[in-house]
């Protein structure tokens, strides 16, 4: 039953990558496939809820809310009708660095999906009682998913304002009520008119295409977009932490506490290479049965009744620059246990630091890591997202097939290093303390 | 609720810059649409009973595997043996312990999970697809020696107490609950959460007992999907799961009650910002001929995003953020349900426009421009679902598993294709008539008890 593969990387499926630049500066990224009669269409823009002004908080997400409330051509409620009535689904999700939007359609309705993203490209219609609307629908949404629920936001709404100090990287990407309410359509036309410019976007096509057919449909629908300067790209680093930052969140819903432990990683943009070294170090410490913190405090202390390690805000480790985070959260029973559930996480990191990985431990982790990979791949709609995402943050769609063969060349001393740089002076710590009886 | 203002903002400012109205672009049409392609299954069923399905899919090179078994029953204890089982039975084999069953997973870089519902037991795996035999060498141990070691299962029942106590403080959890109270009072689809009393009480011993009871292959369904050969697959199964054998014991399939008709149930929450609302009821199974009809008059009602619900209660009123309403099949019975979760103020207000709209579209017949809207939806959705290694798996054993095959999917386009207007209202006058249905409604029972009740008879339950 053992099947150890040794170092080498595994061969990831071949994609046709077809790139192309429109002379109003939109980025195109076409990856045929016809095995099946689908196709993926997304646009993602250069601009996620670190970006949102001062005092509008939650801005970025209202925003892509309306974009899907009509355009140049097209009424309120259409662009979803013509996506299904074409047999399609559609969506969109505002991260910490992008927005994207997308369609996965028949491909008899290719050019549909086309048309419907560069309309909204060209102008939403943005208006008071559309804004209006979609204020409610957002303050639903996080009732919803916040505040009606028990761990609503846990952690990744309670633990960047510990983490980090500036605005962009603390602030709430949900938004707060009073900030949302304030929102005008002035603001919605100056956020498009800054950060909605096909310069500052890739569009992803994936799927049942001809490369070069698309590339001229592209060019017919999307060409006509007045080019707009794109806007200049915003450093928002800031310093390491000097020491551990230690807060408490109550959470009146909660029966049990939680806690959260961010850690500043390496940049992903500067430094690939250590950056996933954090990747597999995630994997190691929480992937599954054999994973380092699953054995210690679930299985042989029974410290925690789940915890997890993953790298970003919305766990896809790579979807930020920097700064991002290693995040590590723990649910339990004992609310006096909290000390104990941290000194098993930091002798857990000094064991991997001081002695690395077991025989056989990173050989595993990778290629589990890569197999995850070659799943998402299989669905044309995330091939379109996925290269699109590449393309975008690290100038090169090709980057998710080469993975593996990155990830091969991560070795024991640098999962060692990395785990090494997991200290308390390098984190923030929240802990959630329950305010439900159990 | 915040207030609305019909004023429109001066488009946006690219056009406002532009100084003119761009002429309107007409939307593109669609071209022909590509030939739907038969998929071909190669199967075989094992001396033991097993029976396996395979689907070649070389689009990654990966393998899909799921195994299905039926586990309906109506013993006593049985949800929470049955809970605790699939949450232990990955802890140890005869040849492996928890830690080393794990390392051979992740070396295949495979995953193997273990789902359960009312009517079975599902593991679900994937792996590099040349390392399909490894994973059915586990699968086998797995199936003939799991051994439920007692620390591991007396580890695992605490955890289970504790994730059964996470679940109730969750408001869709508590709603679901409730509708299933009311759906299916007393019996084994009213509930997923087990009684912690009886989880405390569950012991390794009682694990093994069902395990050798009911984890047999003679009713069982093994689907395989991927990059391999068929002979491949269909020869690695049977060497490897050879030694898998015998009849599952009589399970005592439970009688479905009626539902619970009544009141409207409030579930008091107090201090809750939102309302959890839940209507449901008896709906058609796919194998009826009436099935495709109601499948569309869901859709039209509030089965997907252009819905008439939906664009009401969210796209006009701005009540809720995610209402939906969608069809569900079991072994023993189909419902329909609608979800939605609203701010509190607007409780009242939503659940009049919810029972204006499930009266309206079983009083009045859909047009013909709704019909052609959710029949196509229905039909490019099926073939999205399929498109995928893992989808295709999922999709063809809850098919198989309920005496469905991939033909009736292929057929079920011309089946949609000839669904008429009379044929939807007929439908839904039967099935989403407000009065057919149950509701409940989780939330502050002081703020919303009032209103409400002078929209329908209401009954509140503490919290």
């Amino acid at each position: 039953m053992s099947a150890s593969r040794g170092a080498a990387a595994l061969r990831a499926p071949s994609f046709e990558l077809v790139h192309h630049t429109l002379r109003n500066g939109l980025r195109v990224v076409v990856a045929p496939d016809r095995s099946a009669p689908v196709v993926g269409v997304a646009v993602l823009y250069d601009v996620g809820f670190r970006s949102e002004p001062l005092g509008r908080t939650g801005f970025a997400h209202l925003f892509e809310h309306l974009m899907f409330q009509g355009s140049a051509n097209l009424e309120k409620l259409e662009h979803f009708r013509y996506v299904q009535a074409s047999g399609g689904m559609f969506n969109g999700s505002t991260h910490l660095d992008y927005t994207n939007y997308f369609e996965v359609l028949p491909s008899n309705a290719f050019e549909r999906g086309l048309f419907l993203e560069a309309d909204r490209m060209r102008s939403p219609r943005i208006t008071e009682e559309n804004l209006d609307n979609q204020i409610s629908v957002v303050k639903e949404e996080i009732r919803v998913n916040v505040l009606n629920r028990p761990y609503g936001g846990f952690p990744w709404l309670v633990l960047p304002p510990v983490l980090f100090d500036t605005f962009p990287n603390a602030h709430n990407g949900y938004g707060g009520f009073e900030d949302l309410q304030n929102a005008t359509a002035e603001d919605a036309s100056a956020f498009f008119d800054s950060y909605y410019a096909p310069a500052n976007a890739v569009l992803g096509v994936a799927g049942d295409v001809d490369a070069d057919q698309a590339i001229e449909l592209i060019e017919q629908h999307f060409g006509g977009i007045r080019r707009r300067k794109k806007p200049p790209r915003q450093n928002f680093g800031e310093p390491m932490l000097s020491a551990e930052r230690r807060e408490t969140v109550t959470d009146a819903l909660a029966p049990m506490p939680a806690v959260a432990l961010g850690y500043r990683v390496p940049n992903p943009g500067d430094d690939l290479h250590s950056y996933l070294a954090n990747v597999l170090l995630a994997e190691i410490l929480s992937d599954g049965d054999a994973s380092r913190l699953q054995r210690s405090l679930v299985q042989s202390k029974r410290l925690v009744t789940d915890i997890s390690a993953y790298l970003g805000t919305f766990g896809d480790p790579l979807e930020e620059r920097d700064p991002t985070r290693l995040n590590i959260t723990a649910h339990y029973s004992d609310q006096s246990a909290t000390e104990k559930v941290l000194s098993a996480v930091d002798a857990e990191l000094d064991r991997l630091a001081t002695s690395g990985t077991e025989p056989g431990e990173l050989d595993r982790v990778r290629t589990k890591f890569a197999a995850t990979i070659f799943r998402e791949l299989d669905q044309v709609l995330n091939r379109s997202l996925e290269f699109a995402k590449f393309e975008m943050l690290f100038g090169r769609a090709s980057l998710i097939l080469g993975l593996p063969t990155l990830l091969a060349e991560i070795t024991d001393d640098d999962i060692r290093l990395a785990a090494a740089r997991l200290v308390p002076a390098s984190r923030a710590v929240v802990e959630l303390i329950p305010g439900a009886s159990a | 609720m915040s207030p609305t203002d019909t004023a429109v903002a001066p488009a946006t400012s690219a056009r406002a810059r532009n100084g003119r109205r761009a002429p309107l672009l007409p939307v593109p049409g669609l071209t022909r649409p590509a030939k739907v392609k038969r998929i071909t299954t190669a199967e075989r069923v094992f001396e033991s009973g097993l029976r396996v399905v395979f689907v070649r899919r070389p689009s990654v090179p990966m393998v899909e595997v799921r195994l299905r078994l039926p586990f309906l029953s109506a013993k006593s204890h049985h949800l929470s043996r049955s809970s605790l089982l699939s949450d232990t039975i990955l802890t140890g084999t005869a040849q492996h312990d928890r830690n080393s069953l794990a390392i051979a997973l992740q070396e295949l870089g495979g995953g193997l999970s273990v789902g359960l519902d009312a009517d079975r037991l599902l593991l679900s795996a994937s792996a590099l697809s040349t390392a399909l035999p490894d994973l059915l060498g586990i699968f086998a141990e797995v199936l003939t020696s799991a051994s439920y070691p007692k620390n591991e299962v007396a580890g695992e029942r605490g955890r289970l107490i504790e994730r059964i106590t996470l679940a109730k403080s969750q408001p869709g959890v508590i709603a679901n609950e409730a509708l299933g109270q009311r759906m299916a009072p007393g019996h084994p689809y009213g509930t997923s959460l087990p009684p912690i009393s009886e989880v405390e009480a569950t012991t390794a011993a009682q694990l093994r007992s069902l395990h050798a009871n009911l984890v047999r292959p003679d009713e069982a369904l093994l689907v395989i999907v991927g990059d391999v050969t068929p002979a491949r697959a269909l020869d690695s199964a049977e060497r490897a799961l050879a030694g898998w054998t015998g009849a599952q014991a009589n399970r005592e399939v439970p009688a479905l009650p009626g539902l619970d008709m009544g009141p409207l149930l409030i579930v008091d929450r107090p201090g809750s910002v939102q309302t959890s609302l839940r209507f449901g009821g008896h709906a058609l199974p796919r194998s009826d001929e009436g099935y495709p009809a109601l499948q569309l008059a869901n859709l039209a009602f509030g089965g997907m995003f252009s819905s008439r619900w939906v664009e009401n209660i969210r796209e006009d009123k701005g009540y809720t953020y995610s209402p939906r309403s969608s069809l569900d099949h079991s072994t023993l019975a189909s419902s329909f349900t609608a979800s939605a979760d609203v701010a509190t103020e607007v409780t009242a207000p939503a659940v009049l426009e919810t029972l204006y709209e499930l009266g309206r579209i079983s009083s009045l017949p859909i047009t013909q421009a709704e019909l052609d809207l959710v029949r196509q939806y229905a039909i490019g959705t099926m073939s999205l679902s399929i498109s995928t290694q893992a989808g295709l798996a999922s999709t063809l054993s809850g098919l198989l598993g309920a005496g469905l095959d991939l033909e009736w999917l292929t057929r079920h386009r011309d089946r949609l294709a000839a669904v008429t207007l009379e044929q939807v209202a007929d439908v839904a006058a039967e099935f989403l008539a407000p009065r057919k249905l149950v509701a409940v409604a989780v939330g502050d029972a002081d703020r919303i008890s009032s209103r409400l009740s002078g929209l329908v008879d209401i009954t509140v339950q503490g919290a």
